[in-house]
């Protein structure tokens, strides 16, 4: 199964290699023309996890998982339900003991810093901050007590002056919290909170964000909105990993992307051949299968079907 | 009518004390979800300093001092026991805490023996009189250094990040950890404050007009527990009216006793227990606290 599954892989990307089970902390990159850039940016890793298993007690839910998220860049990670997505960010933001799991082996980094074992404030203030799924947001608390949370483990100085910067750059990216700064968070629609979780994320000044399902429960302009705002929050220098299970509107974001399968990378490569691959096509984004089937499952099951035997 | 106004103040005055005690019981309710049983010999703790250090030290000297011993109690029973246990359920660390108080307290009850200690406050047996209303000085002086602890622990609450962190905490342990606040400081900064205000009640359960301190104050400092409880156990506020309504039910009921002969000798220590079972009846969350979550 897991020779059927490299295949897979070289299958949905042929011009670059995946680069997949790099051995070297700082993969000495295939600098092709394309990537001249962020080959220098290589140089100061962003977050690097190498073979990472984690796992609840006895479940294990992810297994020998490999990612790299380049600096300045947006990595999408795709998978359905119980993938395991929400676990790698877990393993990343050290959260995983609130669920009571844990990182069996491998290891996580960022700009090489070793992020793996550390307590969850240790890894905001190395400035990879989560906006975890579900928003979670303080609903009991104001609005503008939601965004001075937000930065409380804010890196370097926690001086009123960078927070009230950090505070001015998220205000201006979400005017509409300004405009309920006074209000109950539990009263903003299923969009502001979004926003607000966003916001709130962006007080600590991240490097690096790590959205969880950000367009989770929202109509689709709200999802849209959102992904405008993860485009520019990128744009503005903030490296993304952005976890989904809205496929097109995760690569149509990223740069690079990952398929997480049953704990495990099924596939990775550029977004755009992931977007354009059959595999991904066929599970993720719906097209090429025939939804109005009589029995609903058989259709998608049966591709799946006929690669195991062989 | 005099009699019912004296009454009535003595009553906020132990009232506002009872929140004290009270609003540590919240604090730790929230920011670690432990119902802490161990909040009388904490309470104990601090007194117990205050009264053997006041003859070489000096009163005020020995107030800090037991108000520092009873944080530094508290801090450490919540480094050393409630933190390694951390995946233990809440339930079982409340266990944990009666474990804890009956060490505690067994220990201190030891050291006081039959002895029944001043505190050396400076009120001493003074009465003021307000009118026809003449009321002990101790229970003034506890009234407004009560409120002024609470309005000062209020504010700190609402407006400073420590505040902050704590309400965050409360809320979402999970998303707070995200936010890179470091949970175990702020559930030991709630346990140290908890023991700081305890000790500041000790010194206002142990003045005039009860005798000292002795092995029954952990006795009165459990009357606190049915004010945090009808209060609502996570609300602050509730904690604070809590406090009132059993402080005033108490002295009332005490104070009546004569025409309430048919309740027996005492009624006035059952009456809070009285009040909580009643309001918790009705209200099953208390009067401000939080109904279980609901997920729409």
């Amino acid at each position: 199964m897991e020779a059927r599954r490299q295949e897979a892989r070289t299958d949905a990307h042929d011009s670059p290699p995946p680069a997949e089970p790099r051995d070297p902390p700082e993969p000495a990159r295939p600098a092709g023309p394309v990537r001249t850039a962020e080959a220098a940016e290589a140089a100061e890793a962003g977050l690097v996890v190498r073979d990472l298993a984690a796992g609840y007690g006895p479940v294990t839910a992810l297994r020998g998982v490999s990612l790299e998220v380049p600096r300045g860049s947006v990595v999408a990670v795709l998978g359905g339900n119980g993938a395991g997505k929400s676990t790698l960010l877990r393993a990343v933001s050290g959260t995983l003991r609130f669920h009571r799991g844990g990182i069996a082996a491998g290891e996580v980094s960022f700009g090489g810093r070793r992020l793996s074992g550390a307590d969850p404030s240790a890894v905001v203030a190395c400035g990879v901050v989560q906006v975890p799924e579900g928003r979670r947001i303080f609903a009991r608390m104001t609005v503008a007590e939601n965004l001075r949370a937000g930065a409380l483990g804010a890196r370097g100085a926690r001086g009123r002056r960078a927070a009230a910067e950090a505070r001015d750059r998220v205000l201006t990216l979400f005017p509409v919290l300004a405009e309920r700064a006074r209000q109950r968070a539990g009263l903003l629609s299923g969009g502001e909170q979004q926003m607000l979780a966003i916001g709130r994320a962006l007080m600590a000044r991240p490097v690096m964000l790590l959205l969880d399902e950000p367009t989770l429960g929202l109509a689709p302009m709200a999802a849209a909105r959102i992904a405008d705002t993860v485009r520019e929050i990128n744009a503005q220098g903030t490296t993304v990993l952005l976890v989904e299970q809205n496929a097109a509107m995760a690569l149509s974001l990223a740069r690079h992307a990952y398929v997480l399968e049953v704990g495990e990378v099924a596939l990775s490569g550029p977004a755009a051949e992931l977007a354009a691959s059959d595999e991904v096509r066929r599970r993720y984004l719906g097209i090429g299968d025939d939804p109005a089937a009589p029995a609903g499952g058989a259709p998608a099951t049966r591709p799946a079907l006929a690669r195991w035997p062989g | 009518m005099t009699t019912f106004l004296e009454l009535l103040v003595n009553g906020v005055s132990i009232g506002a004390v009872y929140a004290l005690i009270a609003l540590g019981f919240v604090i730790i309710f929230r920011a670690t979800e432990v119902v802490n049983f161990a909040h009388a010999s904490l309470l104990l703790a601090g007194g117990y300093v205050v009264a053997r250090l006041h003859p070489s030290i000096g009163f005020w000297a020995a107030l800090a001092a037991g108000v520092a011993a009873a944080a530094a109690v508290g801090a450490l029973v919540e480094f050393l026991i409630i933190r390694r246990a951390n995946t233990a359920s809440h339930g079982v660390l409340a266990i944990v805490t009666i474990g804890v108080d009956i060490v505690l307290t067994t220990e201190l009850t030891r050291r006081i023996g039959t002895d029944v200690l001043a505190l050396g406050d400076p009120w001493r047996d003074r009465v003021v009189r307000l009118g026809p209303v003449s009321v002990a000085e101790t229970r003034l002086v506890a009234l407004a250094v009560a409120a002024a602890l609470i309005a000062a622990f209020l504010l700190a609450f609402r407006h400073t990040g420590w505040g902050v962190a704590m309400r965050a905490t409360a809320e979402d342990a999970e998303a707070a950890a995200l936010m890179g606040v470091r949970r175990g400081r702020v559930s030991m900064g709630a346990w140290a404050v908890a023991g700081a205000l305890a000790a500041v009640a000790a010194l206002f359960l142990c003045v005039f007009p009860t005798p000292g301190l002795d092995r029954g104050t952990a006795f009165a400092a459990m009357k606190a527990f049915p004010a945090a409880i009808l209060g609502g156990l996570d609300s602050t506020t509730g904690a604070l009216a809590g406090g009132l309504v059993i402080g005033v039910t108490e002295t009332l009921v005490t104070g009546y006793q004569n025409d309430l002969a048919f309740l027996g000798r005492g009624a006035g220590d059952v009456a809070p227990f009285l009040v909580m079972v009643v309001v918790l009846l009705i209200r099953p969350a208390g009067l401000f606290g939080t109904k279980e979550p609901a997920r729409v």
